[in-house]
């Protein structure tokens, strides 16, 4: 990836020259929680004229420690400065007022307000009580033009799309007069087109003398934007970087403590018989509008079929409706020879189909059940677990004492609950459940969303090797570099239809992109 | 009598009446719209009215004002308002329990306190209620004016109130500060906006409102502080609160079909049929019901309704 012009030159201010003053400062900061240590005595500065990027594992403290900044978590100790002033009693008010603003994963946004309403929430225009929301207007427009936007101030924020909303997010910073602006992993949710842009707005940003905290999972992306990087481990600050003189690689050992082992990507043979055979598939979606329609795709043996899209352009129903999580309006589905009953699971189940959920913690777990009940909960009738109809406790601790040894899933036991464990071992427990079976079809949706990239890798190797024994996979993804990295035929979706198709060695990214926004041709 | 069904006497006596039984309900609904547009759902309403109107009587029979006593009313409203911020707001506990709670302690010590005042007499003592107040001209409009024009000033003061409490609403930065806060706490929070101190403002005010809509009852539709003196208005302005889809106006209008069917029910019960006046009396509530479950599908309720807001919680 290159490095852009202005973010080399904006690399040498901060590193290099001690006479360049910061626009905020942590430092010694401390923050526990319960029984966790989420950031150990971090320093950590923000330079005028930078983007720094924030790298490190799930749960190295990343969040934690740009909530502190913003004054939405209270540190424990260590000291916060603005411009050499201290904040005395941090809070997100104080920090908005400090020119500090962070705009969170889960965008803080109120869907039924318009646009404006939500921009000029808590600094509302207007004479004494009254809102003047004219005033608030005039201001909003000056805003979008200076950063080439144009939303339209009155739509209510719950239509838009996800890019839209987080150019509200933006502009609602903008707009308070941000000095400082955090993203937390802002990309994760973007097509390429929005990201392109995003990237163009926080350089016109930065290079007006602002900040720009940036926190992201994905290698090119931090060293496409970034001037420089800090890596955080276990809650500490292990490395700080300018970007012109660090590599992914040196990045990826950072932020795990050691050397990742990238899988290869195929030893077996190429594709074999069709396996999945989904033809003239229709569904709605929650709100009874269609969602899938008319959507044909076969998927082979050892063939992982790649489906980029957008969110919410029927991934997620398509994904249901083949599992049976969801009634179809019309269609069929068949693993080999049989065809499944639709809307029922245990038919796919026992048609040989895994899957690994969109949402881990909604419909993937049971957060309140232990590690070995979770991995047990699709075949927990089988009779494999069963002793005189009852469960065989013995037998179910053994079985995941086993698959905890087999997928490094860090627990101490099996008798854990689900809900203490990580993001990325969450993931590895729902990947223990559904690989153990020897499945012969996979549905996998974002199986790697917000996980860093050591679990990434993790779980795309087993992708792999599920793949080489003879699975058909069908991976769902919006991210366009795991789908490029990990299929070996990618099919795109685009309102509820499929749009393009491709095999992944002769795929184009800005045709997938053109494809994901609804161009055809 | 049966003349009087068809005749005017008997429309303007209907619309006084359901004007009357409608405005305790306005009071409580406004009360309980402020709080539920703030994310908390206030369950202490029906204790807190039963306080009000207690609080209203005592207060106007020692003091001999009955002014002193529906400010007495709404200052007991914004203790319990406060006592449910506490519970639900700092403490984070689940609304539905806190507010229940409110509403038993209420109900006990609604008793409590009039018997500590007045023991338990065989008749029970009165106060000279409101009297009405006649707004010229306007009272002279035939059929609707002496229903409309000729009520308590409480009721002149409930009608002002619903577009007071919209204007708020929708109008002023507190409002939208609030309506936020109810949304998603989480994005007003991070907008600098304090959401404990809106919520808390909010129950104590609507508190305020519903302790009024309480001593409405003892003070100016009757005269005695009976222990069912409130029976279920709390309930109903609950209902009304989604009726309205959290709209105050909407509310309103909820709130005065809700009298009418009242006002309706008792002349039917004077009609002297022979059928039990339970059935009569039963007739708004079905009402209610029917309307609620019309209405109720497409009902909107604020997004952070329910759920308590701490900063430090995961899933922000
Ligand atoms: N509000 C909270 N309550 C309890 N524990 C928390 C909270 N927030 C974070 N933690 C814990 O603090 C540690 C750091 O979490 P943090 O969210 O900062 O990580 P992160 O680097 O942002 O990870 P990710 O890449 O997954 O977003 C984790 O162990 C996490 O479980
Ligand atoms: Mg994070």
């Amino acid at each position: 990836m290159p490095v852009s012009e202005a973010a080399a030159a904006a690399a040498a201010g901060p590193i290099g020259s001690a006479s360049c003053r910061p626009l905020i400062e942590m430092s010694r900061i401390s923050k526990r929680f319960l029984d966790v240590v989420a950031t150990r005595d971090v320093d950590f500065a923000v330079f005028p004229g930078e983007i720094c990027a924030l790298l490190g594992e799930n749960g190295a403290g990343k969040t934690t420690l740009m909530n502190v900044l913003f004054g939405f978590y209270t540190a424990d100790s260590g000291e916060i400065r603005v411009q050499g002033e201290p904040i005395a009693t941090p809070s997100p008010k104080e920090a908005i007022r400090r020119g500090i603003q962070m705009i969170h994963q889960h965008f803080a946004l109120v869907p039924p307000m318009s646009v404006l309403e939500n921009v000029i929430l808590g600094h509302e225009t207007g004479a004494g009580p009254f809102l003047d929301l004219d005033e608030g207007l005039a201001r909003l427009a000056a805003l979008q033009s200076r950063f080439g936007m144009n939303l339209d101030p009155a739509a209510r924020v719950w239509t838009l799309s996800v890019g839209e909303q987080q150019k509200v997010e933006i502009l609602k910073a903008l707009y308070r007069g941000a000095r400082v602006l955090i993203m937390d992993e802002p990309t994760a949710v973007l097509v390429p087109s929005e990201i392109v842009e995003l990237f163009k707005t926080l350089r016109t940003f930065a290079s007006q003398g602002n900040g720009v905290v940036f926190i992201s999972h994905k290698l090119n992306e931090v060293m496409e934007i970034s001037s420089r990087i800090v890596v955080l481990r276990n809650g500490q600050v292990v490395a700080s970087r300018a970007t012109a003189r660090t590599t992914p690689r040196e990045l990826a050992s950072l932020m795990v403590g050691g050397e990742v082992v990238e899988r290869a990507r195929r030893s077996g043979g190429g594709p074999g018989d069709p396996v999945l055979e989904i033809s003239g598939l229709e569904a709605s979606n929650d709100k009874g509008v269609p969602a899938v329609k008319r959507v044909d795709l076969t998927v082979r043996q050892r063939e992982i079929v790649g489906i980029a899209g957008v969110s919410g352009n029927g991934q997620r129903e398509l994904a249901e409706v083949v599992f049976g999580l969801r009634t179809p309006s019309g269609g069929s589905v068949t693993v080999g020879a049989t065809r499944l009953v639709s809307g029922d699971p245990s038919s796919s189940i026992a048609a040989g189909m895994a899957r690994i959920p969109e949402d881990r913690i909604a419909t993937g777990l049971l957060m309140s059940l232990s590690i070995a009940d979770n991995l047990i909960l699709e075949n927990h009738g089988s009779g494999e677990f069963l002793s005189f109809c009852l469960m065989d406790h013995d037998r179910i601790r053994r079985h995941g004492e086993r698959l905890i040894h087999e997928y490094h899933i860090k627990a101490t036991g099996p008798a854990v609950v689900a809900g203490s464990l990580s993001g990325g071992n969450l993931q590895k427990v729902i990947l223990a459940r559904s690989l153990s079976s020897r499945p012969r079809v996979i549905v996998a949706a974002q199986p790697t969303r917000g996980l860093d990239v050591g679990a990434a890798q993790y779980i795309h190797g087993r992708l792999f090797e599920e793949r080489d024994r003879g699975a058909a996979i069908v991976l769902i993804s919006e991210d366009l570099d795991e789908i490029l990295a990990v299929s070996d035929r990618i099919v795109v979706m685009y309102e509820g239809r499929i749009v393009g198709e491709v095999p992944a060695d002769r795929a184009a990214r800005d045709q997938l992109g053109l494809w994901m926004s609804g161009v055809v041709g | 009598m049966s003349d009087d069904l068809v005749g005017l006497a008997f429309v303007t006596g209907l619309l006084a009446a359901a004007v009357r039984m409608a405005t305790p309900v306005v009071f409580a609904m406004l009360g309980e719209v402020l709080a539920e547009r703030a994310g908390v759902l206030n369950l202490g309403i029906e204790g807190t009215m039963l306080m009000g109107a207690m609080t209203g009587f005592v207060v106007a029979i020692k003091t001999g004002s009955l002014w002193l006593g529906v400010l007495a009313a709404a200052a007991v409203g914004m203790l319990l308002g406060l006592l449910m911020a506490v519970l639900a707001v700092h403490l984070g506990l689940s609304q539905h329990v806190s507010g229940l709670g409110i509403t038993l302690l209420s109900t006990g010590l609604a008793m409590f306190i009039y018997r500590l005042c007045f023991g338990s007499p065989t008749v029970p003592p009165t106060v000279v209620p409101f009297g009405q107040v006649a707004i010229p001209v306007l009272a002279k409009i035939p059929l609707v004016g002496p229903a409309l024009f000729d009520q308590y000033a409480l009721v002149y003061l409930s009608w002002a109130l619903i577009p007071a409490v919209s204007v708020l609403l929708y109008r002023t930065k507190i409002g939208l500060r609030l309506r936020a806060v109810g949304e998603n706490p989480f994005a007003a929070d991070t907008a600098g906006v304090n959401v404990p101190l809106v919520r808390t403002v909010s129950l104590v005010c609507g508190g305020a409102l519903m302790g009024v809509g309480g001593a409405f009852l003892t003070l100016a539709h009757q005269n005695m502080f009976l222990m069912d003196v409130v029976g279920g208005r709390g309930w109903i302005a609950v209902a009304m609160v989604i009726f309205g889809n959290w709209d105050p106006v909407k509310g309103a209008l909820g709130a005065g079909l809700f009298g009418l069917l009242d006002g309706l029910q008792l002349r039917l019960q004077a009609l002297g049929l022979a059928v039990p006046f339970h059935v009569f009396l039963i007739i708004p509530y079905v009402v209610t019901v029917l309307a609620m479950m019309s209405v109720s599908r497409k009902a909107m309720a604020p997004a952070g309704l329910l759920k308590p807001y701490r900063r430090e919680d995961r899933g922000g």
